[in-house]
C-alpha cells in the first residue's frame, strides 16, 4: 500500500532521513517508533508530499508521490504533530472545508456526521475550534484526516497531550481503524506502540535501525532465557541449589528484597525451560521461591538497546 | 480552489478586515465624491477614481496580510499541501478571495454613479475605463501582497512590507523625476503603476496597460508558488 524506498533527506549538511526504506501493507498498524529528532515526523511530511525528499521514492497505493502528487495525496489522510486546525472556525465548518477541498465525492452531510461520530465530537460541531480541549483539537484533527474515507491514514504522534482516558480512546479507535485503513503512526511511548501496532520501526538519528513485528522484535532482542526468582532464605545456600539445577549455566545474585530474601537471575540454555526443576530444588531446599517471572525484554529495554548499539553518525537528526 | 475561495471569504467577514478595509474605501471615496459635488464638477472619474489610487495602495495590503503568513504560522499549510490540490489551485484561491472583497469594496460606486446619471449625462467610457483600470491596479496590489505574505510568518510584518511596497510605488514617479538619464527614465516610466493608471482614468483604454497589470499579477502569483513549493525542497 505504502512504499518507501531508499529515502534520503537533508537539511543543508544535516542528514535528517538516512536511507530508510519500508512499506506498509493494507489493514496493518504500523508503527514509527524513534526517540525526539529521529526524523519520524520529517519521513511522514515527505509521505504526505508536505516536504520532498532529497532522494528516494515514497510510492502510496501505485501512485508515485513526486510523479502523480495530486492520485497520491487523495489516497492519504494526515494528522501531522499539530492538527492543522483554522482556529477561527466552528468544527462543523472546518470539516466542510477539508472535505470540499480534499474533493471527496461521497454524501456529504452523512459523511460529515459519519466522521464525527466515530471520532466522538458530534455534541461540539457547533463550537468554535480555538474554544475547544486539546484533545477535541486531536480529535477534530483525526477526523479531518478520516474525511473520503482514505486507504492510507498517517498520523504523526496521535496521543501526545491527551490525558490518560483519552489516550485509551484514541488508541481503541486507532486500533478500529486499522481493520479498514493501512494505519501509520508516529510515536515516541513504547508501550503505546506496544498495545496498538502489528508491526514495528524503530527509526535512530534518521535511520532505520529495526523493522518487525511487535513480539518478534522484543523476542529477537530479548535475552537468552532468563529467570528472575525471589527466594527467602541464605543466599549462599540458595546459590548452589541453583546452580545443580539441570539445564542452568549461570545464576547471578541480585537485589537484597527484604530480610534475607534476594533477588537472583537464572540463565539458562535456549529452548529449556528449567522453572518446573528449580521449584522442585527449592522446596527440597526449603527455600520458598515468592516470586518467579520470565525475564523479556519490554519494548523500553529492546528499544533502547537497539537504539545505543548504533554508532553515532556525524550528522545529526533535525526536526522540521 | 473553489474550497479555498469559500474559506478566506468567510474568514474576511467573521474577523474584522474585510469591513474595516470597505469601511475605509467607503470613507474616502465618499468624501472624494462629496468634494466633486462641491465643486460642481462633472469628472467623476478624474476627481473620485484617479485618487483612489493611493488608497488601494495603503490598504490593500491589509486584505492580503494575513493570505499566506497566517497558514504558515498555525501550520494549517500542512492541511492544505497535503490536500490533493496543487500549489497553483492553492495560490490562486486566496488570490481570487481577496478580488472578492475588492469588488466588494468597488460596488460603492454604483450608486455613486447612479446619482450622477439622476443629473447628468456621465462620459460612461471614461468611467467604465477607469474601474477597469482600477480593478486591474487593485489586482496587481493584491497580487504582490499575497506573494509577500507567503515570505514571512507574521501579518504585522507582512502588513508593513506590503504598505512600504505600496509607498515606494506611490513615490516612483516623484522619486526619480529628477533623474536626468533618459534610459532610467524610460524602465521607470514603464513600469509605473501611477502611469499606467491614468491613462485609465483619462479615458484610455491600452492593451499595453491591461496587459502590464496582467503580467504583474501572473509574475507575482507564480512567484508565490515558487515560495511555497521552494520550503518543500529546503
Amino acid at each position: 500500500m505504502v512504499e518507501v524506498k531508499n529515502l534520503v533527506k537533508k537539511y543543508g549538511d544535516m542528514l535528517a532521513v538516512d536511507d530508510v526504506s519500508f512499506t506498509a501493507e493494507t489493514g496493518e498498524i504500523l508503527g514509527f517508533l524513534g526517540p525526539n529528532g529521529a526524523g519520524k515526523s520529517t519521513t511522514m511530511n515527505i509521505i504526505t508530499g508536505y516536504i520532498s525528499s532529497s532522494s528516494g521514492t515514497v510510492t502510496v497505493d501505485g501512485c508515485e508521490i513526486l510523479d502523480d502528487p495530486v492520485g497520491a495525496k487523495s489516497k492519504i489522510g494526515y494528522l501531522p504533530e499539530i492538527p492543522p486546525l483554522y482556529i477561527d472556525m466552528t468544527v462543523r465548518k472546518y470539516l466542510e472545508f477539508m472535505f470540499n477541498l480534499k474533493k471527496v465525492t461521497l454524501p456529504k452531510k452523512e459523511h460529515i456526521d459519519e466522521v464525527c461520530a466515530v471520532t466522538k465530537i458530534k455534541d461540539v460541531q457547533n463550537r468554535i475550534i480555538k474554544h475547544l480541549s486539546k484533545g477535541y483539537k486531536q480529535r477534530v484533527g483525526l477526523a479531518q484526516a478520516l474525511l473520503g474515507n482514505p486507504p492510507v491514514i498517517i498520523l504523526d504522534e496521535p496521543t501526545v497531550g491527551l490525558d490518560p482516558k483519552q489516550i485509551i480512546e484514541m488508541r481503541s479507535l486507532i486500533k478500529g481503524l486499522g481493520k479498514k485503513h493501512t494505519v501509520i503512526l508516529s510515536s515516541h511511548v513504547l508501550s503505546e506502540v506496544q498495545a496498538i501496532c502489528d508491526r514495528i520501526i524503530i527509526i535512530n538519528r534518521g535511520r532505520l535501525v529495526a523493522d518487525s513485528s511487535t513480539s518478534e522484535l522484543s523476542q529477537t532482542l530479548s535475552k537468552s532465557n532468563c529467570i528472575v526468582l525471589r527466594v527467602v532464605g541464605a543466599p549462599t545456600g540458595v546459590l548452589s541449589a541453583l546452580r545443580a539445577v539441570e539445564g542452568v549455566y549461570r545464576v547471578e545474585k541480585g537485589l537484597r528484597v527484604s530480610d534475607n530474601c534476594y533477588e537472583y537471575e537464572v540463565y539458562s540454555e535456549k529452548d529449556k525451560d528449567p522453572s518446573r526443576a528449580i521449584f522442585y530444588a527449592m522446596a527440597k531446599n526449603n527455600t520458598p521461591i515468592v516470586l518467579m517471572r520470565g525475564n523479556e525484554l519490554s519494548l523500553e529495554e529492546a528499544f533502547l538497546k537497539v537504539t545505543k548499539s548504533e554508532p553515532a553518525p556525524k550528522e545529526k537528526g533535525g526536526k522540521r | 480552489m473553489c474550497a479555498v475561495i469559500k474559506r478566506e471569504i468567510g474568514a474576511y467577514f467573521s474577523s474584522a478586515i474585510a469591513y474595516v478595509v470597505m469601511a475605509v474605501f467607503f470613507l474616502f471615496s465618499g468624501l472624494y465624491f462629496r468634494e466633486m459635488l462641491m465643486f460642481d464638477s462633472s469628472s467623476f472619474a478624474y476627481l473620485v477614481l484617479s485618487p483612489m489610487f493611493m488608497i488601494m495602495l495603503f490598504i490593500l495590503p491589509i486584505l492580503t496580510m494575513r493570505l499566506l503568513s497566517e497558514e504558515i504560522r498555525q501550520k494549517t499549510d500542512q492541511a492544505l499541501i497535503t490536500a490533493p490540490v496543487s500549489i497553483w489551485q492553492i495560490v490562486l484561491g486566496k488570490f481570487l478571495a481577496a478580488e472578492v472583497i475588492l469588488l466588494c469594496c468597488m460596488a460603492v460606486f454604483i450608486p455613486m454613479v447612479i446619482v450622477i446619471a439622476a443629473f447628468t449625462a456621465p462620459t460612461w467610457g471614461i468611467i467604465f475605463c477607469t474601474l477597469i483600470g482600477m480593478f486591474l491596479l487593485g489586482s496587481a496590489i493584491i497580487a504582490i501582497g499575497v506573494f509577500i505574505s507567503s515570505l514571512t510568518e507574521s501579518q504585522v510584518v507582512a502588513a508593513v512590507v506590503g504598505i512600504a511596497v505600496g509607498m515606494f510605488i506611490y513615490m516612483l514617479d516623484n522619486i526619480t523625476s529628477g533623474v536626468q538619464v533618459e534610459f532610467i527614465k524610460n524602465i521607470v516610466s514603464s513600469i509605473s503603476f501611477m502611469t499606467r493608471y491614468s491613462n485609465f482614468t483619462s479615458g484610455m483604454l491600452n492593451i499595453a496597460d491591461v496587459v502590464f497589470f496582467l503580467s504583474v499579477i501572473g509574475l507575482f502569483l507564480f512567484f508565490t508558488t515558487r515560495v511555497i513549493d521552494r520550503k518543500r525542497w529546503s
